[in-house]
């Protein structure tokens, strides 16, 4: 654009009497306040507003005015439910690592090339991505029902007393984190899928002519090279378990006695069903700060390197 | 044999076992739509006896299942239309007018990408609650689409960004103002991305629960998943009606991912590599 970088040198005025006559200010106050307004309104004033409310012991009707200082994080951070909701959130974290993203890369590398049954296989793994979460979770406590699901049906075809896999204070969470692998796994299957056809095949066929055998060609030329879609499946898979809530809503809801909350969950029971918003916010505004210290910490370790 | 042979043996059982773990609930959840709760104890994975039609009729001839539908259908579209019109617009103004201020709002707009939705939720739904719009479609529509900017703007920016400069420079001298150009040229040029990121968000819509949840309170504008769950609730011994109700569900997506396979992994994994 020429026009533009020219009126860079004239003096203010004219450059407004420029930009007004040929319509630039005019666009730019027709076409970005919409996204601003929008923006501001729902995200960011909701936002500040509950780093305010959650200093206030507060039900959500009038304005908030007992004032409670850091009374509701003291409670948060005192409450064993808390505890054990970032505990799981924590176990979310270490399965998508440990778990979810070594299957995904192992099926990404079987899968990846062109071929009408290899798209077929990733059809499938696909599949429980787009699916809702909510779906996910329901078709899940059917299938570890253990009165009339699945486990209950299994149970009976062996001849062994039911599982009550939900109900069980050290299974439930282990039943979600299938649940999760089994939503999630084929997500990050794609990104690497997607990285691994945009590895050139001449590296592959020169590493092969060389003599390297396929566990090799993957070790040294394959994950190095899809290393930036490694380290930013890692990061959707960290922010994600931050974030789970749907799925666990039809499963347990939290149950066995308050045993298998997320940080999601807990703000959902104990902050918004029961009215305390103060509360509520509270946990807002540690999820918040979680999130960008993680953010932040994320792309200072990983990222910088990926870029370089 | 050859090794050759064996390892793809190996490889081709194991795609197959993931292949059974990521379908057999599926395949359980339609099947048992058409059994007795009594086979559904004995047998849930296999094929019925005998298949009763009777659960997938009560559904599909039931009105309240399709004004859930209907409600998430509509917010989706509503979500999707407001996100591409509203979001391109503010990209075009960053990608092609330079003005004072422009990086700082623009980075503004992209502070969406850097938390998870629900560290607001509360003062959101007090925000909803004093505006009036509980239990309206907007209470739904508007957050959303506020949430989906910054990923819009991020990708939408770069997209434009790549159209030839040399195409508005001649529009320009033809005396074709920016806001002509953008609803002329941009938009139609840009078909690709808007048909990724529209795919994005109403997928996202369709399956959202959490904002749904919170804002909807009546069943008249319940979403899908609010009527799935409150459907559940209601028939708590009777798995078959429930999995009748979540395959008349789950179907259309299915349909719909089939169709629009494309743009949707490129939506959904390409959109987030990128961000």
């Amino acid at each position: 654009m020429k026009s533009p970088t020219s009126s860079e040198r004239m003096p203010l005025g004219e450059r407004l009497r420029r930009g007004l006559s040929n319509g630039r200010i005019t666009s730019v106050l027709i076409l970005l306040p919409p996204a601003l307004i929008l923006f501001s309104l729902f995200v960011v004033l909701p936002l500040t507003e509950s780093g305010y409310y959650a200093f206030f012991d507060w039900n959500g009707y009038g304005t908030p005015t007992d004032y409670v200082g850091l009374q509701n994080f003291e409670r948060i951070a005192g409450h064993s439910v808390f505890h054990m909701a970032v505990g799981n959130t924590g176990k979310i974290i270490l399965v998508s690592l440990l778990v979810q993203m070594p299957l995904a890369l192992l099926l990404a590398l079987m899968i990846h090339q062109k071929t009408p049954t290899n798209a077929v296989f990733r059809l499938i793994f696909f599949l429980p991505y787009i699916l809702a979460e909510v779906a996910a979770g329901l078709i899940w406590s059917f299938v570890f029902d253990g009165n009339y699901g699945v486990s209950a049906s299994i149970a009976q075809a062996f001849g062994v007393e039911s599982l009550f896999i939900l109900a069980d204070r050290d299974w439930a969470f282990i039943a979600i984190l299938t649940v999760i692998v089994w939503k999630y796994f084929g997500f990050h299957m794609m990104i690497y899928i997607a990285a691994l056809q945009g590895v050139s095949n001449d590296q592959v066929e020169a590493a092969r002519i060389e003599g390297a055998s396929r566990l090799q060609i993957v070790r040294y030329v394959q994950i190095p090279a899809i290393k930036p879609a490694i380290t930013v499946s890692a990061f959707f898979a960290i922010i994600g378990a931050l974030q789970v809530f749907d799925v666990i809503i039809p499963l347990t809801n939290g149950g066995p006695s308050n045993t298998t909350h997320t940080i999601v969950t807990y703000l959902y029971t104990f902050g918004l069903t029961r009215l305390n918003i103060g509360f509520g916010s509270a946990v807002g505004v540690i999820l918040f700060a979680a999130a960008i210290l993680i953010a932040v910490f994320y792309q200072r370790i990983f990222m910088k390197k990926a870029e370089t | 044999m050859n090794p050759n042979f064996w390892r793809n043996f190996a490889r081709v059982t194991f795609l197959i076992v993931v292949s059974a773990f990521v379908l057999a609930p599926l395949v359980a959840t339609v099947l048992g739509g058409f059994k007795t709760n009594s086979e559904i104890r004995t047998n849930a994975l296999g094929f019925p006896d005998s298949w009763n039609f009777e659960f997938y009729g009560s559904i599909v001839t039931d009105p309240s299942f399709w004004r859930y539908l209907g409600n998430s259908l509509i917010i989706s579209i509503g979500t999707v239309v407001l996100t591409l019109l509203v979001g391109a617009a503010a990209a075009y103004v960053f990608a092609q007018i330079r003005f004072f201020g422009s990086r700082m709002l623009f980075s503004y707009l992209l502070l969406g990408l850097m938390f998870p939705f629900a560290t607001a939720i509360l003062p959101l739904f007090i925000k909803v609650r004093d505006i009036g719009l509980l239990d309206t479609w907007w209470a739904v529509i508007l957050p959303q689409t506020a949430f989906g900017l910054s990923l819009a703007i991020l990708l939408f920016r770069t997209f434009f960004e790549q159209l030839p400069k040399e195409l508005f420079e001649a529009a320009y001298i033809d005396g074709c103002g920016y806001v002509r150009f953008f609803w002329r040229f941009t938009l139609p040029l840009s078909a690709p991305i808007l048909a990724t990121v529209g795919v994005f968000v109403f997928v996202q819509s369709w399956n959202n629960f959490l904002l749904p949840l919170v804002v909807l309170n009546s069943r008249e504008v319940f979403t899908w998943p609010l009527g799935m769950m409150q459907f559940r609730g209601e028939y708590v011994t009777e798995w078959n009606r429930t999995l009748a109700f979540v395959t008349m569900t789950i179907l259309p997506a299915i349909v719909f991912f089939l169709a629009a396979q494309k743009y949707i992994v490129a939506g959904l994994t390409g959109g987030a590599v990128k961000g």
